[in-house]
């Protein structure tokens, strides 16, 4: 392999390490930041994500299970999110430590949950066959660099999810909604919206997502009931130095991190590299404490 | 006042915990019981290997029990929960001295889980038995360290790895004590017999992306990778690996922490053709091992599957009750004195008995993973090894003599 190719390599790996954060992030993208509401319990959805997945692949084939497996996954979630988001979140808005506290129950509970149903063995869901193997260069000078088809599928579906909410919020009426209530929910609600009812698409949503994240990073990590502990700080990260409510944001974070992380991982250790992210990113919010990019918001303001 | 009633209130939900545990504990008291304490994680990370380990201890203690028990009385187990967390591990180790009065303690599974029980141990003056594989680099007379010392486990792969011609070598770990110690050591003997390394990497606990990593796999060409990865590290590790066409069969993978119940949870399909050092396999031809595994088997249903840490767990009860028959005593001194005199004796693993400083002679074996998860065996030493705590070219000149 020559010094070219392991560093498109790398370039290729943060690209790919960009794509999973990116679609951990989204969910807690529109649930904290458009929202305000710190669910700690974001991590425990992309886990049940996981394990919807494979509860599907247990019953269909694989040709068409995963597929499946996904749509589940998110549907899923969404439900469970709206759920939750009925039963005790609404319930907390405007209390954002009480929030906090009550999602982190239920992230333990949720776990521990996991733990009496699947065990505390992680489950494998198996790539379907049509997205095993890589595209290999062989010769030349780029000899030895590869792209995994299950890291490409990763990269496509991220920016196909990015793409579709983005769409869902400039296009539709609801996303005039959430635009509105995210800019001053006062006035919006002063103008006759249903702000309770715009917060439960959203964090459904949120949720839907955060399964659909938890049933793509099954298909190159196993499913565990603490799976969601090992992206939750990642996305938190990701959200905060992308800027409160900002999707773009968001989206230039997610590959910020990556592709720096990718690059240090030329030079240093796993370890040292996420020692030098989190020093670079307390830098960043030093200098620009919003975020990448800052959006005036009377939500984010008043809170 | 209050919370001194909470106190209170707890102590007898805890003590009603205990007695509810082993329902006949009363009746055997009358005629005569030992305590011991049996010390896993039964929640939390570590469950899914210290479960098993728990329950080749209670298998032991039961056929002890129904075969008369020790010094003519029955065993009672106190059995508690270290949760994963190593200071759990060591405020548990000193309710089973301090309140429970245990004559001795089995458990253990992470190094940090026996660095934090070391301490409490030494200082209550108890006795440990630690039953899985470690970094050496410690010798306490408190601890019975019948899992194997690098130089049974991690050195012996070194050994075979060298007879096969491998001469490039990637070391990979999970970032903590075990990884780090025994790659020091291999690092090492891989200078010192000539051979090259061409890499060593680290990721956190529970790390799932290798991405970076197989890129500098990829570089360095390794002829065998040695890998200490922990837990679900190894899943990801092998699904990325395959993703880049490189399995097993095409990179020769050794791994020190992958045994049949971790192959079993894997899915073997994913691991197979990987090679592992342990100093037990099920597959063993032994008639000893047989026994143990159909043991286990009746109790804790056909479906399950035994490993190197469980027949250490295993034996240390019965070298335990063999000791303490000998010394005609529970005491701790005495009884540990007496567990280094006995003889050679087959549990399951082949010929084995303690060597003066508390660790355990044993055989290491080579084994290659197959499609159903059962290892076949490649290698074995040509006679169980002596332990050595301190290995004498990264820690030379240092003994481990226990007074």
């Amino acid at each position: 392999m020559t010094e070219l190719a392991l560093l498109l390599g790398q370039a290729f790996n943060g690209l790919s390490v960009a794509s999973i954060l990116l679609l951990a992030a989204l969910g807690l993208a529109l649930s904290f930041g458009l929202m305000g509401v710190i669910n700690m319990a974001h991590g425990e959805l992309l886990m049940m994500g996981g394990y919807l997945t494979y509860v599907v692949l247990l019953v269909l084939p694989h040709g068409i299970g995963y597929p499946v497996g996904m749509i589940a996954a998110f549907l899923g979630t969404a439900l469970f999110g709206a759920v939750l988001e009925v039963s005790l979140i609404r319930h907390l808005y405007g209390r954002p430590l009480d929030t906090l506290l009550a999602t982190w129950g239920v992230s333990l509970v949720m776990q521990q949950g996991a733990r009496s149903i699947f065990g505390p063995i992680g489950d494998e869901v198996t790539a379907p066959s049509w997205l095993t193997g890589s595209l290999t260069v062989s010769g030349g000078p780029l000899a030895g660099f590869d792209l995994p088809f299950v890291r490409l599928f990763i990269i496509a579906l991220s920016a196909a999810v990015l793409a579709i909410i983005v769409a869902l919020i400039m296009r539709t009426r609801m996303g005039l909604l959430v635009q509105a209530v995210h800019q001053d929910r006062e006035m919006a609600e002063a103008l006759g919206i249903n702000t309770r009812f715009v917060d439960l698409v959203v964090f459904a949503i949120g949720s839907g997502v955060a399964g659909l994240a938890g049933s793509a990073l099954a298909l190159i990590a196993p499913v565990t009931p603490t799976v969601g502990q090992s992206y939750i700080v990642y996305a938190f990260l990701v959200v905060i130095l992308g800027g409160l409510g900002s999707l773009l944001g968001t989206s230039l974070a997610a590959l910020l991190v990556g592709l720096f992380s990718a690059g240090c991982q030329i030079v240093t250790s796993v370890s040292t590299s996420d020692v030098l992210l989190l020093l670079f990113v307390i830098a960043f919010i030093q200098i620009r404490p919003r975020g990448i990019v800052s959006i005036s918001s009377r939500s984010l303001e008043g809170s | 006042m209050r919370t001194g009633f909470k106190c209170w209130l707890a102590l007898c939900a805890s003590a009603a915990l205990t007695i509810g545990a082993s329902p006949n504990s009363r009746a055997l008291a009358a005629q005569g019981s030992v305590k011991v304490g049996v010390l896993q994680s039964l929640t939390g990370t570590m469950a899914i290997s210290e479960v098993p380990v728990k329950n080749a201890t209670m298998l032991a203690i039961d056929e002890i029990n129904a075969a008369g028990g020790v010094n003519g009385k029955q065993i009672v187990p106190v059995i508690e929960d270290g949760a994963s967390e190593p200071a759990t591990f060591a405020q548990k180790a000193q309710k089973l001295i301090e309140a429970d009065k245990v004559a001795t303690v089995f458990g253990g599974w992470t190094s940090a889980s026996r660095k934090a029980m070391l301490p409490v141990f030494e200082r209550f003056h108890g006795l440990l038995w630690y039953p899985v594989q470690f970094e050496g680099n410690e010798c306490s007379p408190n601890i019975m360290y019948s899992g194997a010392q690098p130089n049974q486990q991690i050195l012996p792969a070194l050994d075979w790895a060298k007879e096969r011609g491998y001469k490039r070598y990637f070391l990979l770990g999970s970032d903590y004590v075990f990884p780090r110690t025994a790659n020091l050591i291999l690092k090492k003997h891989i200078m010192h017999d000539g051979l090259k390394l061409v890499g060593e990497e680290y990721v956190p606990l529970g790390g799932t992306d290798f991405s970076a990593i197989i890129n500098k796999i990829k570089t360095a060409k390794p002829d065998v990778i040695f890998n200490t990865l922990n837990g679900d590290s190894n899943v990801s590790f092998f699904k990325q690996m395959a993703a880049v066409g490189l399995p097993p069969s095409k990179l020769p993978v050794m791994s020190f922490s992958i045994a049949e119940p971790e192959a079993k949870a894997m899915g073997p399909s994913l691991v197979q053709g990987s090679y592992a050092a342990w100093n037990y396999f099920q597959s063993l031809d032994d008639p000893a091992s047989k026994q143990f595994v159909a043991a286990y088997k009746a109790k804790y249903g056909a479906g399950s599957v035994v490993d190197d840490p469980m027949v250490h767990g295993y034996l240390d009860v019965y070298v335990w009750a063999a000791a303490a028959e000998k010394a005609k005593s529970f005491d701790v001194d005495k009884v540990r004195k007496a567990a280094v005199s006995l003889g050679w004796k087959d549990f399951a693993m082949g010929k084995t008995k303690f060597a003066p400083n508390q660790s355990l002679y044993q055989t290491a074996y080579v084994g290659k993973l197959l499609p159903d998860g059962q290892f076949t065996i490649l290698w074995h030493s040509p006679k169980p090894i002596y332990p050595q705590p301190y290995d004498p070219l990264v820690f030379p000149g240092k003994k481990c003599v226990v007074r």
